[in-house]
């Protein structure tokens, strides 16, 4: 499969690099909007990111491989990341994790991130998102909720259509 | 009784109040930068000029600001390490990489009243001669993302940003970076190594002191959105009067984040030192108490990598007597002031500002094996005491919470994280994933000692058990 960037990527990565006055340093950025609009970062985005900052392409795969964010396969149409850390454990954090993995056929020890087979969902534990006062917390895709109840999370289930 | 005192978060939860910039203007913003691209030069005794720019530095210092981000250092003296000599551009970050486990406050900030962090930040790139900033957000924050970029727009659009802002003469452009889920980028030379796109391996200090060889090996600022939002409300008041909020060496206001097992989790805007934790943990107009029936076991004072506080703790606190004499005050831990240096001398600290309450429902070893998890997970593999230790640490406290303890494991877990620290590691990670490990083990041994034993006493039955099952079987194939 090779990786074509539309006129709009071009446009925005373009956009993207005229913020530094390293070119190096708009590799995040890159990444981040190549996979806002694939859903993850393929070799051949590596080797044509690589190309457009005039880097080699393990400058930009190494920093693909740090980042938790940013992904090497496809995911789930719907990426929900459930908090894991203290504050939202002590709200019900594994709970609701479990009850998410239990409702979707995915493995409730598993911590890292699990697709349903009809690769719809991908469910995972990351740590702490910033929003402690109102545990437990999770995201789909860019949206946040917040003091997600099971019934909560079935509706969320229910709406990701 | 202790009061809030809003001066971040003046407007932010009002009704009605919008993050756009007509809203903001509506309610004076942008304000106190006109009144800082106005100052005029000053002329000193000794015949010397100080500029306006060196004026507001030095309203900073008289401030008495304390960095809001983790480490409470001195904004001004910060500042005043930058080198303004080398002939290279300065540059400033904001660090929005908010991800220290309890804190949420710059989430507030950004999402309800983005134009004040901006302001705030023009006004300290004016003050340091710096024309091209960066915010670092989060990557997990893609809307405040979206707010802040929409703000920065709307501030060029009125010239607050971009060429000779005000007709000042004065040029800078703000640009927002996404991180990608890595909490080391907190660590400002992490943070800036990830700015320049590569891998967030914090940076030895010496020689790469931001101030010095920062960005781009140029003279660099990261302070905290919180940190350059007081910047715009001191030079409105006056570094003296901000000096007035909070208590001596602890001033301005701070915004605690409480979360866990209190009735009103959120967060809390007070003058630092002017509330104790008994009362951010018990009052109405704050925490509320705890759940009914439930009994204080402990709280983490200021983010999860700092020390511990077991209910009913005493510490010998330093106070002056009627006559100005240092004294020494037996206090309680719920009756410590929280600000910077109360809690510094109950060998914990504030950090940043973020409380995380744990009633007697609490397993603590299971607490701290979800610490250790999440500093196992974030180490960046850089240092081998690191790497290995906060692994180690979280390999043990997953066997002591799996069932497969030991009574040794809390003796053990101590002499890791007594390695981890102290010179050993580039950052201050090292310390983070270890001082949890020290005062939870030390502070419930006995917890994780039982916890252990109890896990040996049961293999060992089990060890037995099965044995007597394979005869049984074997008997019963016989017959």
């Amino acid at each position: 499969m090779s990786f074509q960037a539309t006129p709009e990527l071009e446009a925005e990565v373009n956009e993207l690099i005229s913020h530094y006055p390293v070119k190096r340093a708009a590799s995040l950025m890159v990444l981040h909007a190549i996979q806002e609009k694939h859903g993850w970062i393929s070799s051949e985005a590596v080797q044509w990111t690589a190309r457009k900052l005039e880097l080699q392409p393990i400058n930009v795969f190494e920093i693909l491989t740090f980042y938790p964010m940013l992904r090497q396969e496809p995911q789930g149409r719907y990426a929900i990341k459930v908090c894991r850390t203290l504050s939202c454990a002590l709200g019900g954090a594994y709970e609701l994790h479990h009850h998410f993995c239990d409702k979707l056929g995915l493995d409730v020890h598993k911590h890292g991130p699990q697709t349903t087979k009809d690769g719809k969902f991908t469910v995972e534990f990351v740590e702490c998102l910033a929003s402690c006062g109102t545990a437990p917390v999770m995201m789909v895709g860019d949206n946040f909720y917040e003091g997600v109840s099971h019934a909560k999370a079935d509706e969320i289930v229910g709406g990701c259509k | 009784m202790a009061q809030e005192y809003k001066l971040i978060l003046k407007h932010a939860d009002e009704p009605g109040y919008t993050p756009d910039i007509e809203c903001y203007l509506r309610h004076g913003g942008y304000d106190a930068l006109k009144k800082a691209l106005a100052i005029q030069p000053k002329d000193l005794a000794d015949g010397k000029k100080l500029s306006g720019p060196e004026q507001i530095r030095e309203d900073v210092k008289v401030s008495g600001l304390r960095g809001r981000g983790g480490a409470g250092f001195s904004c001004g003296l910060k500042w005043s390490f930058v080198d303004r000599k080398s002939g290279k551009p300065i540059y400033l970050i904001c660090n929005a990489d908010e991800s220290e486990p309890g804190t949420f406050k710059d989430r507030q900030i950004m999402h309800k009243d983005p134009h004040q962090l901006i302001e705030g930040m023009i006004i300290s790139c004016f003050a340091n001669d710096v024309k091209l900033a960066y915010i670092y957000i989060r990557g997990e924050m893609p809307e405040g993302a979206k707010i802040l970029n929409r703000a920065i727009k709307e501030a060029h659009a009125k010239n607050f940003l971009g060429k000779n802002i005000l007709g000042s003469g004065y040029d800078l452009e703000i640009y927002v970076h996404r991180g990608a889920g890595a909490y080391i980028c907190g660590e400002e030379t992490g943070l800036i190594e990830s700015l320049e796109g590569k891998r967030p391996y914090p940076r030895i200090k010496p020689p790469y002191f931001p101030a010095v060889l920062g960005l781009w090996m140029c003279p660099t600022i990261v302070n905290n959105v919180e940190t350059l939002c007081n910047v715009k409300h001191i030079v409105a008041m006056g570094g003296a009067e901000f000096a007035k909020l909070g208590t001596p060496n602890n001033t301005g206001t701070r915004i605690v984040s409480l979360s866990g097992h209190v009735k009103r989790p959120g967060y809390y805007e007070i003058e630092v030192g002017k509330a104790t934790l008994r009362e951010l943990l018990y009052d109405k107009n704050f925490g509320g108490g705890l759940r009914d029936g439930r009994q204080l076991k402990a709280i983490i004072p200021g983010g999860s990598s700092s020390k511990i506080l077991k209910a009913g703790e005493k510490f010998k606190l330093k106070k002056k007597d009627a006559e100005g004499k240092d004294i020494l005050v037996e206090t309680d831990m719920l009756d410590l002031p929280y600000d910077f240096d109360s809690l510094a001398q109950a060998g914990t600290m504030s950090g940043s500002s973020a409380i995380i309450v744990m009633d007697d429902s609490v397993d603590i070893v299971k607490a701290l094996a979800n610490l250790s998890e999440f500093y196992a997970h974030e180490s960046c593999g850089q240092c081998t005491p690191c790497r290995e230790g906060s692994l180690w640490m979280s390999k043990t406290l997953h066997r002591l919470t799996h069932g497969e303890g030991r009574a040794a494991d809390a003796d053990y877990l101590g002499k890791i994280a007594d390695n981890i620290p102290g010179g050993r590691t580039i950052c201050a990670f090292g310390e983070a994933c270890s001082w949890p490990v020290q005062s939870f083990v030390a502070k419930f041994k006995d917890e994780f000692v039982a916890k252990g034993a109890a896990d040996e006493a049961r293999r060992a039955k089990e060890i037995s058990a099965p044995a007597d099952a394979e005869q049984k079987q074997l008997e019963a194939a016989h017959h």
